[in-house]
């Protein structure tokens, strides 16, 4: 058992404390915006936010998220207000297939309230998710335009 | 709210068969009953629903993997339909349901850049009959002549009585109506959303972790499977010890996958994930597993001066040039296997009961899955059902191979009436792909004593995807698909003309199994080519961009878009101080293309920073011009991280790298910027999402030695301590 606390809400959830994060988060909670693409955090798929910082959740157990506060892209906005890294990524139609694009958002949300105005090295060295289909140009641009929002 | 997700998708069909007998969409199918969709809409056609509130679903038969394709197929349906573009939705329909209506809906198949290319005439027929109908039904009501209605925007308006109808009051009538044999379409000057950057359909669900891709399906009662395979290609489970893992967490079941893999079925995906990896298993690796990459590159390169070969261009008489030449330029280069590696991995879930079986599967080509489905269930077309799932990402490893397919039903045939999913690791994904084919190439251009090009010869030795795929496609055994942007005519055409010209393939097989990779064969022909083109005119101390145009004379498009790159890159002009260009173009899936790009090299060339690229591209028309600058850019991501980064390699018959660790992917830091120039010259219709894809590579290697002098001809580039910053 764990009792974590994610978007808000606190779950006690059946499952072994040594399982990574990612997968009580989706096969526990059930919440499945946040995605699998190596277990080894090289692509950055799996990035939720654990007391604000971007983390990588498929290397961490659940035994070292419990009593942090966890976020999901599902917590992201404000109820109906869409987070402004949202609404940047609608506006500048940032995804292709979408698969990348939780991890990615999440970790720009983490860069934005780190670093407000992110310059492009700032991007460069926190933003080091892998995107097959290759959004970079418009996630570029996107990231800016949130820093202006 | 996945299951209802899933409902909406499908569809129901009315009381009275369908039209028989029907085309690929050219006809519509009509019976005097209504065919209507699962939530009792009226079917107006079989690409268009109309609800009573005005939304129109229009159906996309093909595979939105992130390409763009389901919004450019909506603008085409809606084009013709004349519908409010606020109110547009899509759906899928079932390859089932294709089958029952006897391919209502044409090819499923959504790869070699054909989404819009291959289905733009029927799909726009289809908007267009819809239209006629729902005016004629219009018309019908007022009972006045059709001739004097029109529509717009989703309303119907008699002009003389200036009386209006929206399409939602008039599709239960219009679906009734018998369907024009053969709408007219409008002619591409009047349309208004085709060539608009309109906004893709399906971008909210991306941003809030809404849209629900297959390795996120949840049924009632599923359970999860994680499976291992035999490393090597063509060996086989010899024995493993299913009482070790039993007892562990959450595990129902240990089961065979045909004779080559073994599944652990558990409760959640973690559990028989982590089972899995306790599970002892022996594996008969069989005579494959001599086979390395040393033994298979020498098989190539014995290739190179076989006497045996497949012409696949060939004109004038190059062994004779070539012994006459005053000078003569040679060169071999070699491609690596690849991976696709896209970012979702494998997966598919089935359900299984001796009277049916059901498959959800993320899939860039239903009807293959579907063909897969009942082979491995062996139940009959009527008894199975394939769900398309959204993909995250294709790049051509999920149209033609559905071997994931078939393994989560062999799973689900020993649990029957339980759902099962299956999803791969990214290890398993990284060792059991469809690799990109292995190739080299060996070229041979001679001159005369003033320099003038008269003879290329360009053997290529490696692999053919076609014979392991699809072997009913060669040509007396020449596999045609080897020649792209290569070949004399048609949609691969070589842009080059030579007095004496030989282009011949040696087909060197191997155990690893070949596979469309985006962009096929053009990601090595192109380089092979464009490489070769500046190393000739470096030869004869030639600009490379005017040595190009010397042979391009007779092809205008070629020509168009290099020239395109070139002027706006300022070819010609001094770059910036320690910037240096190349250039490359190459036609394909029917489109021209062309790229410049401006790199700087550091730490002796062993850094390069792409600092531009310029690519235009001639598709002759251009349906989402935004979505087009960002296939062109999102290629050039998957295509500079192979040339840069990716090689499979094989060790004892089996794949080495296996993860992104081993295999890598550009990240942002890496992204030049990207100007695309989109440049539609009308009368054709061209692919999108894979030719820009080959002319970064030569370009930048172009670049590259215009940096430093040094031609590097085998990849990746990784291999010689190069590195992209």
């Amino acid at each position: 058992m764990a009792r974590l606390t994610i978007n808000g809400k606190t779950l006690d959830l059946n499952v072994d404390p040594s399982t990574p994060l990612l997968w009580a988060i989706r096969e526990q909670a059930g919440l499945t915006g946040t995605k699998y693409g190596c277990g080894i955090a090289q692509c950055g798929a799996c990035t939720v936010h654990l007391d604000g910082a971007a983390i990588r959740s498929c290397v961490m157990p659940v035994s070292a998220a419990e009593g942090k506060k966890i976020t999901t892209i599902e917590g992201l906005a404000n109820g109906s207000t869409l987070h402004k890294v949202q609404k940047a990524w609608l506006d500048n139609q940032v995804p292709q297939c979408g698969y990348c694009q939780s991890g990615i958002i999440m970790a720009v949300a983490a860069l934005l309230r780190e670093k407000p105005k992110p310059t492009d090295a700032d991007i460069d060295a926190k933003i080091t998710n892998i995107c097959r289909c290759g959004t970079f140009q418009q996630v570029r641009e996107a990231i800016h335009a949130a820093a202006k929002a | 709210m996945i299951t209802t997700k899933l409902n909406r998708r499908s569809f129901v069909i009315g009381s009275t068969a369908v039209g028989a007998g029907l085309a690929l969409g050219l006809k519509i199918p009509f019976g005097p009953s209504v065919v209507r969709a699962q939530d009792g809409s009226p079917e107006v056609n079989a690409w268009v629903v109309i609800r009573p509130d005005d939304t129109v679903v229009i159906r996309v038969a093909r595979t939105e993997m992130g390409q763009g394709t389901l919004t450019g197929l909506a603008q085409m349906v809606a084009e013709e339909l004349e519908c409010d573009w606020s109110k547009v939705k899509t759906e899928y329909p079932t390859p089932g349901q294709s089958v029952k209506r006897k391919r209502v809906w044409g090819d499923f198949s959504t790869g070699g850049s054909r989404g819009i290319r291959d289905s733009h005439q029927y799909v726009r027929e289809g908007g267009a009959a819809a239209r006629m109908m729902l005016v004629q039904a219009a018309a019908n009501q007022w009972n006045v002549p059709v001739g004097e209605c029109s529509a717009a925007n989703s309303v119907i308006t008699h002009k003389p009585s200036g009386r209006t109808v929206t399409y939602g009051k008039v599709a239960e009538a219009a679906a009734k109506l018998t369907p024009p044999e053969k709408p007219a379409l409008k002619d591409p000057k009047e349309w208004k959303l085709i060539g608009k950057s309109v906004k893709r359909l399906d971008t909210m669900d991306k941003l809030n972790g809404a849209h629900v891709f297959a390795a996120d399906l949840k049924l009632p009662g599923m359970l999860n499977a994680a499976i291992k395979d035999c490393p090597v290609f063509g060996g086989k489970v010899k024995s493993y010890e299913a009482a070790k893992i039993q007892s562990m967490p959450g595990v129902k079941q240990v089961v065979p996958v045909g004779d080559s893999a073994v599944a652990v079925v558990a409760e959640t995906w973690w559990q028989a994930k982590t089972a899995l990896d306790q599970l002892p298993i022996v594996w008969d690796e069989g005579e494959n597993a001599k086979v390395s990459s040393d033994t298979i590159a020498e098989m190539l390169r014995q290739g190179l001066d076989a006497d045996q070969a497949f012409v696949g261009n060939r004109n004038g008489d190059v062994k004779a040039a070539i012994a006459s030449a005053a000078k003569k330029v040679e060169a071999v280069y070699a491609y690596p296997f690849q991976n696709h590696a896209p970012m979702e991995p494998m997966n598919a879930t089935a359900k299984y009961t001796p009277d049916r079986c059901e498959v959800w599967v993320p899939t860039q080509n239903g009807e293959a899955a579907f063909a897969a489905t009942l082979a491995a269930s062996g139940l009959s077309a009527d008894k199975c059902e394939v769900y398309k799932i959204n993909c995250g990402g294709g790049f051509g490893r999920r149209g033609a191979f559905h071997d994931y397919v078939t393994q989560a039903v062999l799973i689900a045939k020993q649990m029957p009436g339980t759902p099962v999913k299956l999803l791969w690791t990214r290890e398993e994904d990284m060792l059991h792909g469809r690799y990109h084919p292995v190739m080299q190439c060996k070229l041979v251009g001679a001159f005369d004593s003033s320099n003038n090009l008269t003879a290329l010869h360009m053997r290529l030795s490696g692999q053919s995807i076609l014979s392991a795929v699809r072997p009913e496609a060669l040509q007396d055994g020449k596999d045609p698909a080897t020649f792209q942007g290569l070949n004399p005519s048609g949609d691969f055409a070589f842009g080059y003309s030579v007095p004496n010209l030989l282009i011949d393939h040696a087909m060197r097989n191997t155990h690893v199994p070949p596979g469309f990779w985006r962009g096929v064969n053009i990601n090595q022909n192109a380089i092979f080519v464009e490489c070769f083109m500046d190393e000739m005119a470096n030869a004869v101390g030639q600009d490379p961009l005017e040595f190009r145009r010397k042979l391009m004379t007779k092809h205008p498009k070629h020509l168009a878009v290099l020239n395109a790159v070139a002027d706006r890159a300022g070819w010609g002009k001094p770059a910036p101080k320690g910037v240096y260009r190349g250039l490359a173009q190459m036609m394909s899936f029917n489109s021209y293309v062309a790229a410049c790009a401006e790199i700087s090299v550091t730490d002796g060339g062993k850094k390069v920073k792409i600092n531009r690229i310029v690519a235009a591209t001639d598709c002759g028309y251009a349906v989402n011009p935004a979505q087009i600058e960002r296939q062109v850019a999102g290629s050039f991501v998957y295509g500079l991280s192979g040339v840069f980064m990716q090689e499979c390699t094989v060790k004892d018959g089996h794949i080495e790298q296996t993860n992104f660790n081993n295999y890598n992917s550009m990240r942002i830091a890496q992204m030049p910027k990207v100007e695309s120039i989109i440049m539609p010259s009308g009368g054709f219709w061209g692919g999108v999402g894979e030719p820009t894809i080959c002319v970064a590579a030569p370009a930048v290697l172009n670049a590259y030695f215009a940096a430093t002098g040094k031609r590097i001809r085998t990849y990746p580039l990784k291999n010689h301590d190069i590195t992209l910053v």
